[in-house]
């Protein structure tokens, strides 16, 4: 038996580990599947990461480290090359790695922080042939950070969101011609600093409202056909156009990887694709916390550390036998919100809540409503669906509730 | 004449406009923080970026590596050119660095290699 099992050596698991070891667990161990800790953290070699926690711009591999050195430090167990395979609702884990062969142990608590995959084009249902040089944009990442091989020569990129603007810079730089990144909404999904330094600093077309309708070439991707979309994402047959390419990236959307917190019979939203989660990031089983890109897609990795902080500290709390379960209020969106994290309050107290909007919103407020009555209201010059956005709930706010709704408001 | 810059400094992305006069900046004005100033009137006079990539190590591996400040933005593809014809042998600790004075930057490592891995 142990006290606390952290699944994924990523930031998420690393930031719940050492504040979980900081809050006086001392029996705690790490399962990763790869061969080393940091996560995806370690083929992001562009820099932008830790403004949040460290005030200065870090690569991802630096980011890592800083934590990699507490775990260090405060003495965590760490099995690596270990890839967890079923986790029940008793908290019985089965895991395998090569020294071990298949074995199970068993966790008092465990925090989920397997971050999330790529979607890949088997969601997408492109049409075309099969060939060699379709790749999703964080596989190019690695082949091209970790392994050192360049992917392709002349690029089209599918989907502007963070991974793929970044990778569009990156072949460039590697001497790669990109030729266009399609976006099929009206807007990009990515931060407006990667717009501009990744495409805009190398003339590379953003072509919003555009999709690729097909793929061509036998054994490799000799070109693609796009075509702009009409309003309800049709492509538009007459703006058909054919680029040649050798190499197409995907960049089309994470989805938390929670196979395992299914097995667990962990609750899952059908918006984040994540856990239902409390302000403790408690799921819906007893005992059980999840953190960072298995939880919601974050956009900035020093996020993924607060909210792993949280789920470290709170999984500390329950070992040590203090249990919530105070008060139950749902917390509700009207739909221009997305979706809230936490989703559910437990015990009064102040905290921050995180929330998606579902589209490009200028000059709004954003309300809290308890009933009839607004609770809290915050401006807003302007809310973007790439860019995640969070209000403090003060513990009062939840005096009488049973649901407090969060509603954007345009003025 | 004015420019519109969207700010590389933070996530922000702050939108701000550049006032010029004969190539001299008047005014800057959307910034929000005094770092968004700096980057508006360093685009517009002499624009810079800080350049991340991976050089060749010895045993075939690769590392990531960065500009340790800003290096002008039309040196970039020079300064590839400068890394990808080198090589690095490990060991090498974050911030070690690599080749000095390029473009007026150090590249420094941003990962540790402990050992020559196979």
């Amino acid at each position: 038996m142990r006290d606390l099992v952290i699944i994924g050596g990523g930031p998420a698991g690393m930031s719940a580990a050492a504040a979980a070891r900081r809050r006086g667990i001392r029996d705690i161990l790490i399962l990763e599947r790869d061969g080393r800790l940091g996560g995806i953290l370690n083929q992001c070699i562009h820099n932008g990461f830790g403004l949040h926690k460290f005030s200065e711009e870090l690569t991802g591999p630096e980011y890592a480290w800083k934590y990699e050195e507490q775990v260090k430090e405060l003495n965590i167990d760490c099995m690596l090359n270990t890839m967890v395979l079923d986790i029940d609702e008793n908290k019985l884990i089965t895991a395998t790695n090569s020294e071990r062969g298949l074995f199970t142990v068993k966790a008092k608590a465990i925090i989920l922080a397997m971050g999330c995959r790529e979607r890949p084009r088997g969601a997408l249902n492109i049409a075309g042939t099969r060939p060699a040089g379709v790749y999703s944009a964080g596989t190019a990442q690695k082949f091209l950070n970790i392994h050192g091989y360049m992917p392709g020569k002349e690029v089209v990129i599918l989907g502007s969101g963070d991974i793929g603007l970044i990778m569009a810079r990156r072949m460039t730089l590697e001497g790669a011609k990109v030729k266009a990144v399609c976006e099929i909404m009206p807007y990009s999904g990515g931060l407006a600093r990667n717009i501009e330094q990744c495409l805009n600093d190398f003339g590379i077309p953003l072509m919003l409202r555009h999709t690729v309708v097909e793929i061509h070439g036998e054994k490799r991707v000799e070109g693609v056909t796009i075509a702009k979309v009409d309003k309800s994402m049709r492509p538009i047959e007459s703006t058909r156009q054919f680029i040649k390419c050798d190499t197409l990236l995907l960049s089309v959307g994470l989805i938390p990887e929670n196979e395992l917190s299914e097995k667990a019979g962990v609750e899952l939203s059908a918006v984040t694709g994540g856990a239902v989660v409390d302000q403790d990031r408690q799921t819906s089983v007893d005992g059980i916390f999840a953190c960072g890109n298995v939880l919601h897609v974050h956009d900035l990795v020093d996020f993924v550390s607060d909210e792993a902080e949280i789920a470290g500290n709170s999984a500390a709390e329950y070992i040590k036998g203090k249990k919530n379960d105070v008060i139950s209020v749902k917390l509700t969106t009207d739909g221009k919100i997305r979706y809230t994290v936490p989703q559910t309050v437990t015990a009064k107290k102040d905290m921050t809540v995180y929330f998606r909007v579902s589209d490009v919103y200028r000059n709004v407020r954003i309300n809290v409503r308890n009933g009839d009555k607004v609770v809290l209201s915050k401006k807003k010059q302007r809310v973007a669906p790439g860019e995640m956005e969070n209000i403090t709930l003060k513990s009062d706010m939840l005096d009488n509730a049973a649901e407090l709704r969060l509603e954007l408001e345009e003025m | 004449m004015e420019r519109e810059l969207t700010c590389i400094v933070c996530p922000m992305g702050c939108r701000i406009t550049v006032k010029m006069r004969n190539g001299k900046v008047e005014g800057v004005s959307g910034n929000t923080c005094p770092r968004g100033e700096r980057y508006a009137i360093d685009e517009c006079t002499d624009p810079k970026r800080t350049l991340t990539t991976t050089m060749r190590c010895e045993n075939g591996e690769v590392i990531p590596v960065k500009t340790d400040r800003a290096i002008p933005k039309d040196k970039m593809f020079e300064c590839m050119k400068i890394i990808n014809s080198s090589v690095v042998s490990p060991p090498v600790l974050i911030g070690d660095v690599i080749i000095e004075n390029v473009f007026g930057a150090n590249i420094v490592a941003t990962k540790n290699v402990m050992q020559k891995e196979k």
